[in-house]
């Protein structure tokens, strides 16, 4: 280390006399150098938010993985055939070739069951992870300019990801599955009009006909994995091109990207992350059942076990279904089933469609053009904020409403009172949660500059010449003062024009004065950050050492209420 | 605030934070223990593997451990805790002894330059221009309309995926058909069923089989009948019921038979509470009164519960006098038109 080093060619060291022959036989075929040498030493920045994403890619890896294993067995197929195999309770029952398939996985097909539930652990952490890695996105602003197109393909996936898991566990054909089935053929039925088309089609005939499982596994296996890995590619892609947001700190600006090289740093860390979530469902798949398909049985439309749920993903429809009154009208002279469609189907579309729009709503409301790579603290975005915890507010009463008989045995409560107390609470608790989150924000906002303005709390007790007790205050690290003030200042509010200076009616007047009620609406309450004198007379106030009995010492960053040192 | 203050930040940006060096990057003999670990990790791992391969051929499908099926407790534990070990001796290297400097990278805006996108639009324009798809309209608008009538083969392609809606408004159940067990296939007594009972049933027609000893409903076609055709069977008693005009004599001293289809999704509903007379649907907790004529009483349900007129055979067996006079199972579109039609013809 202290010796300096000399200058070697990189084809004589140890490392490159091997890579040599092998880099330039593939550089001189597909000339590839260029692109390497961009990417290879790709730097990534560090935040344990910024794995979440990465759960859902190796969770999607690991169910192409587990998924090719299974279908070594299963047989997609409605054919009736009578059970005859080492699992008792069932011998002798009519069942589809799918189901009894399914059991010879579990029964008979050694690591079947293990990889038949490590399949299925997967696909609930695939599409948990994709929604935990789209509210990280979402709370710190990532789908901002230039990143919204890339916010619209995670959109695509979270979507198909519902979809595939969806056609997945209605596959091995079990009275579960079947039930969840039967909905989704009400579903089709209600949509106006063409319903009772769209359902003979997609079943082949009457519900539930023997033709819907292989068409749910050509879309299982096929199309809907294609299109994911389409996806997938093209959101990784434009995540290599944008390059990753990183979190403020010194040192990071708009400008840069600070972290560590792709190789070797982020390729060992990311490769032994997918070795770890393998790892982590692996372990699932051993101890924690899931999907226990001969308890439940083979599927038959005349019967139905208490207390059925969908997979988890799938709840927050389920309890829109569950919690929508009974609305059905006739005119012209077709019948509209509005209870199921309207939670069914217009709800999902309505979701998804608020979650595509906001980037481009909130970038309408603020007027930021410009391009986004440092991440905003969800507190300095309170509107955005409040808005995201509203509509996970609703999602879980959703949710709650899709658990309601569960719910109502475990806790001995009224269905009736559960099911009124989420129609209800879908309107009313949303909003409850918009204003208290807007609140906390702001709340949070004030602590921050505080913390700036007036130094932290240093636990150090004081006794001044007269008596009195007071607590020392004393300023936070610059580095940390400097993290809690990157964000950007607000923009000064201004009424639209209605009339131009020849006293004419300003174009768009209307549209102006909407966006003008909404950009005060956003920013309404927000707190901005302190100015240049206001840092200045607070930092006077901090230096201004007058009365203290002592200096604190340049390391000294506080005690807690036990005398612990502390640490920012 | 002044824009010349607003222009300021506050605190100035005090750069990267120094490098800080970790007991492996100074001291030898403790990089050479974290070194030791995460081979120790490794190799434990490739035993776990073996051992997968051991419990493989040793471990019998019957066997259990810890109440668990000893298979898929071993399978699975050797399998996740070798990759675990594989995952955290991995990022324990990268973390612990791979170069940890953090190193800067500078960002572009996402735009090409200026020229660039001239060229681009000069290319587009160019393309534009030299395929006279602005001067040719003929060309354009008939190619437009080739491209659309594409689709007509493309959707005609999907009819045979099923066929015309059919049979939505009627089921197996005839005028004389027994009301059996669904299990056994017995048919049902007056004297069979307690007041407060619920006894699932099904038209005779599904335990029947032709001459040749085949079963008359089979495989899909069975499932489907079956989708339509459940029914409950439940014993009131007869001062509870109260039928509406019409159906007085739908029942038989407070036995009443309703479909089991769900009016919502289709779900079988078959909670059923004795005191109130209410049936409970376990998918989305449509509840109906069963002797108040199957009226849907709370829920997304809208529809009463369909009732299929009873009466007895010479045998003393319950039948049925017609088919649904109501349409069974969830709603489509052509209900409303279904149910005329099948007002009309009864």
């Amino acid at each position: 280390m202290t010796t300096t080093p000399e200058y070697v060619p990189i084809e004589q060291t140890p490392g490159g006399k091997k890579a040599a022959g092998p880099v330039g036989w593939l550089d001189e075929r597909l000339g590839l150098a260029g692109l390497a040498k961009k990417n290879l030493r790709k730097v990534f920045p560090e935040h344990w938010s910024f794995m979440l994403g990465e759960i859902a890619l190796w969770s999607f890896v690991i169910l192409l993985i587990t998924g090719t294993f299974l279908t070594f067995w299963y047989q997609p197929s409605m054919a009736e055939v009578e059970y005859a195999g080492p699992y008792v309770p069932l011998n002798g029952l009519e069942m589809s070739q799918a189901f009894q398939s399914t059991l010879k996985i579990s029964f008979e097909i050694r690591g079947g069951l293990l990889i038949r539930q490590i399949h299925h652990w997967s696909a609930a952490l695939f599409i948990a992870a994709m929604i935990v890695h789209m509210l990280r996105v979402f709370f710190t602003g990532a789908y901002r300019k230039p990143r919204e197109i890339n916010w619209l393909i995670g959109l695509g996936l979270l979507t198909l990801g519902l979809v595939e898991g969806f056609a997945g566990y209605s596959l091995p054909d079990d009275l579960l599955s079947g039930t969840g089935l039967r909905f989704v053929d009400g579903l089709i039925r209600s949509i106006p009009i063409v319903g009772s088309y769209l359902e003979f089609f997609i079943f082949g005939g009457e519900f539930p006909g023997d033709e819907i499982i292989p068409r749910l596994y050509m879309a299982h296996i096929l199309l809907i994995p294609a299109l994911l890995l389409g996806l997938i590619g093209a959101h990784m892609l434009l995540l290599v091109f944008h390059k990753h947001t990183q979190w403020p700190g010194p040192g990071r600006t708009e400008g840069n990207v600070v972290g560590y090289p792709m190789l070797p740093v982020y390729a060992a860390k990311a490769g032994g992350f997918f070795f770890i979530v393998f790892g982590f469902t692996a372990l699932m798949g051993a101890f924690l059942q899931i999907n226990p398909v001969w308890v439940y049985g083979p599927y038959n439309p005349s019967e139905v076990t208490a207390g059925s749920q969908p997979d988890w993903y799938m709840g927050f429809v389920e309890g829109a279904v569950r919690i929508m009154p009974a609305w059905e009208s006739t005119f012209f002279n077709y019948t509209w089933s509005w209870n199921v469609f309207v939670p069914g189907a217009l709800l999902m579309g309505l979701m998804f469609g608020a979650l595509g729009a906001w980037p481009f709503v909130e970038r309408w409301i603020t007027g930021d053009d410009r391009e986004h790579h440092l991440l905003e603290r969800p507190r300095n975005a309170p509107v955005r904020t409040a808005f995201g915890v509203a509509g996970m507010t609703m999602y879980g009463v959703f949710w709650i409403a899709g658990g309601n008989d569960i719910i109502a045995t475990q806790f001995g409560l009224d269905i009736y009172t559960i099911t009124w107390f989420c129609r209800v609470g879908i309107f009313v608790l949303p909003v409850i949660a918009f204003i208290a989150t807007k609140r906390i924000c702001i709340g949070l906002q004030r602590s921050d500059a505080n913390s700036i303005l007036h130094g932290y709390e240093t636990g150090v007790l004081e006794r001044s010449p007269d008596g009195g007790y007071s607590e020392r205050h004393a300023p936070l690290p610059a580095a940390d003062q400097f993290t809690l003030t990157t964000h950007a200042r607000l923009p000064v509010l201004e009424a639209p024009r209605e009339f131009d200076e020849n006293g004419v009616p300003a174009p768009h007047g209307r549209a102006a004065r909407a966006r003008a009620w909404a950009r005060r609406f956003y920013y309404d309450g927000t707190l901005d950050k302190p100015t240049v004198t206001d840092v200045e007379h607070a930092a006077e106030h901090l230096a201004d050492l007058d009365g203290h009995p002592a200096e604190l010492g340049a390391d000294f960053q506080g005690v807690s209420e036990t005398g612990v040192p502390r640490v920012h | 605030m002044s824009d010349e203050i607003a222009k300021h930040e506050p605190i100035g940006d005090p750069g990267l934070a120094e490098h800080q060096y970790r007991p492996q990057d100074v001291d030898d003999a403790q990089a050479r223990r974290t070194e030791r670990q995460i081979s120790a990790m490794f190799l434990i791992a490739a035993a776990l593997f073996v051992a997968f391969c051991v419990i493989y051929v040793t471990v019998d499908a019957n066997e259990t451990f810890l109440g668990w099926s000893a298979q898929n407790f071993g399978f699975g534990f050797t399998l996740g805790t070798a990759l675990l070990l594989i995952g955290v001796g991995i990022i324990q290297w990268a973390k612990k002894l791979m170069g940890d400097h953090e190193i800067v990278e500078l960002r572009h805006p996402a735009k090409s330059s200026d020229e660039d996108r001239t060229e681009v639009l000069a290319d587009i324009n160019a393309g534009i221009e030299e395929s006279g798809i602005g001067r040719r309209p003929m060309i354009r608008n008939s190619l437009l309309t080739a491209l659309g009538a594409l689709g007509l083969p493309t959707i005609f392609m999907l009819r045979d995926l099923g066929p015309l809606p059919f049979g939505q408004r009627v089921t197996v159940w005839k005028k004389g058909m027994r009301v059996v067990n669904d299990v056994s296939g017995r048919p049902l007594k007056p004297a069979d069923l307690q007041v407060g009972q619920l006894v699932n049933a099904e038209p005779a027609v599904f335990f029947e089989e032709d001459e040749e000893g085949h079963r008359l409903y089979e495989g899909a076609e069975l499932l489907a009948a079956k989708g339509k055709a459940a029914v409950i069977v439940v014993r009131m008693r007869p001062e509870a019921v109260r039928p509406s005009q019409g159906r007085e004599n739908w029942g038989i001293d407070g036995i009443l038979c309703y479909s089991k289809i769900c009016t919502h999704v289709g779900c079988p509903i078959s909670l059923w509470e004795q005191q109130t007379h209410h049936l409970l649907c376990p998918c989305h907790q449509s509840t109906f009164d069963l002797a108040d004529n199957g009226k849907a009483i709370f829920g997304p349900a809208l529809r009463s519960l369909p009732q299929l007129p009873l009466a007895l055979d010479d045998e003393g067996y319950l039948i049925a006098v017609s088919d649904f006079p109501e349409i069974v199972g969830p709603s489509y579109p052509e209900l409303a038109r279904d149910q005329k039609k099948l007002d009309k013809s009864s």
